[in-house]
């Protein structure tokens, strides 16, 4: 009881000063409080499958085989994959990180994980048709053509500010999150 | 639709592992539940920042100031609103579509649109626990400057 108040403590921060914007204006309170409500369903619609494929990858796929695909001295074909993998999601950020974990867990080299990060966040493909019929095929497409250098890029960039002692805390991390 | 298509791979995936293996397939159940429990805090307490920010930030708060004249300045605005608010799933390109409309120019979308995807500053908490301190907060700021590029781009080809 006590850890879970503690885990939740932000949450409840959160919501008594969501509680105090609604006694303040009543009309913004309510406008919130159905953004937020319409979230946390989204959420809950949403993040189910991300949850399950992610057990699965865990159980089943060995480690071995992550590490010859997307480990290190995987090349351009870890590359391709963490793009492919990123790109396939629906969902968002914040779903990633999980994967990402599980990812680590199972020995993918840290700038693939990256740029699996990168891809998810930007060059989903299900999120492409939409904006393609939103804000045009143009739009769409340049921006994909801009961002996918943009990705590895920044991939790159992480990758070299950080320390390998500082990785391997990130991948330990990961590795009790991911138990 | 997209969304569908995951239930329907993840069932699939997880009837051919029940089949295989029933005890591997409950450890799997247990892992994705325990994931998902582990980030359930952080993400319920994102979604009442984003109904307060949302309700403050709507579409017509945010077309006044990313309009097709508002410059650089504008850009810089849509690239700061669109790297604090966190828009669910498809939503956010509508009302990305409905701001051009109500005059926004595209590089001042193109910005939004992009630190809206790459940028996440309401769900850094999350982040910091996934990947620390230094590489989130350099990940983000490197997005967000990145973004700058995408909306010359978008502005130069698209506008």
């Amino acid at each position: 009881m006590r850890t879970i108040l503690k885990r939740y403590r932000g949450f409840l921060i959160v919501l008594t000063g969501f509680v105090i914007l609604y006694l303040v204006n009543h009309t913004l309170g309510e406008k919130a409080a159905q953004i937020s409500v319409y979230s946390i369903k989204e959420m809950l619609l949403v993040l189910p499958p991300i949850f399950i494929l992610l057990g699965l990858l865990d159980v089943w796929v060995p480690r071995e085989i992550m590490i010859k695909y997307m480990g290190k001295g995987s090349g351009l074909k870890g590359i391709v994959l963490a793009f492919l993998i990123g790109s396939a999601a629906a969902g968002p950020l914040y779903g990633a990180f999980p994967v990402a974990a599980v990812l680590m867990k199972k020995g993918v080299k840290f700038s693939n994980v990256l740029i699996f990060i990168g891809a998810w966040s930007t060059t989903k493909i299900p999120m492409l048709l939409f904006e393609a019929s939103a804000l045009g095929m143009k739009f769409a497409l340049t921006r994909l053509i801009v961002d996918i250098p943009g990705i590895i890029l920044i991939a790159w960039i992480l990758s070299k500010l950080i320390s390998e002692k500082e990785v391997k805390q990130i991948y330990q991390n990961a590795e009790s999150m991911a138990k | 639709m997209a969304n569908l298509i995951l239930y329907v791979l993840a069932f699939l995936l997880l009837g051919f592992s029940f089949w295989k293996d029933k005890k591997k397939t409950m450890l799997s159940l247990k892992k994705a539940w325990k994931s998902f429990e582990n980030i359930l805090p952080q993400l319920l307490m994102i979604m009442l920042l984003v109904g307060v920010l949302l309700a403050v930030l709507d579409a017509q708060v945010i077309s006044q100031v990313v309009g097709a004249d508002s410059g650089w300045f504008g850009v810089v605005l849509g690239a700061v609103v669109g790297a604090v608010v966190l828009i669910p799933g498809f939503i956010a390109f509508q009302t990305a579509g409905m701001l051009l409309e109500a005059g926004a120019g595209y590089m001042q979308i193109g910005a939004f649109v992009s630190t809206l995807m790459m940028v996440g500053v309401i769900t850094i908490p999350v982040e910091i626990k996934y990947f620390g301190k230094k590489i989130t907060v350099w990940r983000n700021v490197l997005a967000f400057f990145f973004s700058f590029l995408v909306a010359f781009i978008i502005g130069t080809v698209v506008g």
